[in-house]
């Protein structure tokens, strides 16, 4: 925290120093398992899939420990005020990027039957959607290192994109579904494995919001939900979001700006 | 007395039991409370907190005159019980001290029987008609401390013989057997156990509503827990008043933040 001193007792600031290290590092860990799990899925590789699989437990451990800590602290400290917003911030942040690490190993899980099932092509989305949401958490971490509540608000407008991404894929693999029953196997996993990362980054959106109170103390305003796919039967080619004002900085790359793609092959 | 200067009051919803405008308290020529106004509210828990020295005391002792009692110390502004100026020429100081009572840090009963400290004060102030009157009185001042069931077999025995909390409990028992409408608390639990002192919370939270509280505490969890509203001092200027909810977990002074998170100096 950006403050000019520290705590009379200097043990306190190193507790809540190795706190901080520790949920640094499970994002670090957990935006190296979304793109790792991604990758295996997109080149058919099980045995790296399996490797995810297994390092998932160094993310359980982490929280684990990041939450003996955070109990530690609040037991031996009573912290208040910006402390104590920290200290509560970074318990419930350790929960759900355990939570995030679980759904890269869900990923990594779908590798094995989707490299048993027929290619499909809208598989090459999923890498695009997987940086989107990887960029989201590397901020939000940094975002929670350096104090900044902006760079915090930021993430939370990103998921805008990633739920676009998410709905722009629903439609690919309906479509591909509908015409040719061989491609619902494959077309089902890819899109449980995009609502995987569609809800990583509801998950870097929630711990956004938790850097921007324990920084400011305010609540974030109310964002709208942007997966709109319960909404699918009324109209199939809905450009999503229309209606909303458009972001600032440029969108992610392979970003479904118009019209879902059509599938030629 | 001259109150032009004084910054406008906090805490002013409804009208307040007690009002401070433009408190300045000097020992000798060292000013120990500078320009503080605040509005203590009936049916609220009020505290004081800050360093030592910061004034916290010397302002609570404003609320009864107590600081008549130390030669050097001069007393500027005005504070009103109700309507009445308390500083007034024509105030009785001791009816003023039946109705704004105060608990001290260390236990200070009479050494005289549980029965005599609580008997005391009614019957100085004519409150009691017989003796049957002046049981009630005691039954119900030791009832409302929580005291009772503890010492109703030995009423005779010496007040000084008790324990530390019980003698603190008996001390707020004397208080309010006077029926008074204001109770100033100095560091009430500073010398107890964490038992007596939960009972004391415990006991304040009872009292909450029937008297209106000030408290002063360096025990930061303890003002976050009984007082609904609290003031931060710092070398005699009141830096910050509001909500305790607010101050506790995000105070807007920097100076508040730095001493309640245990960073001051």
């Amino acid at each position: 925290m950006a403050d000019s001193h520290g705590h009379t007792v200097k043990s306190f600031d190193e507790d809540i120093g190795q706190l901080r290290a520790i949920i640094s590092q499970m994002g670090g860990l957990c935006e190296v398992q979304i793109a790792a799990a991604v990758d295996a899925l997109v080149s058919r590789n099980i045995e790296a899939a399996e490797q995810i699989v297994r390092d998932d437990a160094r993310i359980d451990a982490l929280e684990m420990e990041a939450e003996a800590l955070a109990v530690r602290i609040i037991a031996l400290r009573a912290p208040l005020a910006d402390d104590l917003r920290e200290i509560i911030a970074a318990l419930k942040m350790a929960n759900v990027l355990e939570r995030i690490g679980d759904y890269a190993k869900n990923i990594a899980k779908r590798a094995y039957a989707v490299s048993q099932a027929q290619p499909i092509g809208p598989v090459v989305i999923v890498p695009e959607m997987a940086r989107a949401v990887v960029g989201m958490i590397r901020d939000v971490l940094d975002a929670y290192v350096d104090r900044d509540a902006a760079l915090a608000a930021t993430v939370c407008e990103r998921d805008r994109w990633v739920d676009d991404f998410y709905n722009s894929l629903f439609r690919s693999l309906l479509t591909f579904m509908m015409e040719n029953p061989h491609y619902i196997t494959p077309s089902t996993h890819l899109l449980f494995v995009a609502k995987n990362l569609e809800r990583i980054g509801d998950h870097a959106t929630s711990i956004a919001e938790m850097v921007h109170y324990a920084v400011t103390g305010e609540r974030m305003a109310e964002r709208t939900k942007g997966d709109d796919s319960a909404l699918f039967a009324r109209s199939i080619y809905a450009i999503p979001n229309t209606d909303a004002p458009p972001l600032k900085g440029s969108p992610p790359k392979g970003y479904p700006a118009k019209a879902p793609p059509e599938e030629d092959d | 007395m001259n109150t032009n200067n004084a910054p406008p009051p906090v805490g002013s919803n409804q009208p307040p039991k007690m009002t401070a405008r433009g408190v300045n308290v000097f020992y000798g020529a060292k000013q120990a409370i500078k320009n503080v106004s605040l509005d203590v509210r009936a049916d609220e828990v009020t505290a004081f907190i800050g360093p030592s020295g910061c004034g916290k005391s010397t302002f609570l002792r404003c609320f009864n005159r107590m600081n008549d009692t130390v030669d050097s110390a001069r007393v500027e502004g005005e504070i009103k019980l109700d309507e009445t100026d308390i500083y007034a020429a024509s105030m009785d100081v001791v009816q003023l001290r039946a109705r704004v009572g105060m608990v001290f840090q260390k236990p200070n009963p009479f050494p005289k029987s549980i029965y005599e400290n609580i008997a005391y004060g009614p019957r100085i102030h004519g409150l009691a008609a017989n003796k049957t009157d002046m049981d009630g009185i005691v039954e119900g001042s030791l009832r409302r401390a929580g005291l009772w069931e503890e010492v109703k077999d030995r009423l005779g025995e010496s007040g000084t013989a008790m324990s530390g909390g019980q003698q603190q409990r008996l001390c707020i028992a004397r208080a309010i057997a006077v029926d008074p409408e204001v109770i100033l608390m100095d560091e009430p639990c500073s010398a107890l156990d964490p038992i007596a002192t939960a009972r004391i919370e415990e006991l304040i939270d009872d009292l909450r509503g029937k008297y209106a509280i000030i408290i002063v505490t360096h025990n930061m969890q303890q003002a976050a827990r009984v007082s609904q509203k609290t003031a931060f001092f710092h070398l005699g200027t009141m830096v910050e008043y509001g909500d305790t909810s607010t101050i506790f977990t995000n105070p807007s002074e920097g100076r508040t933040k730095d001493y309640i998170t245990g960073r001051y100096g």
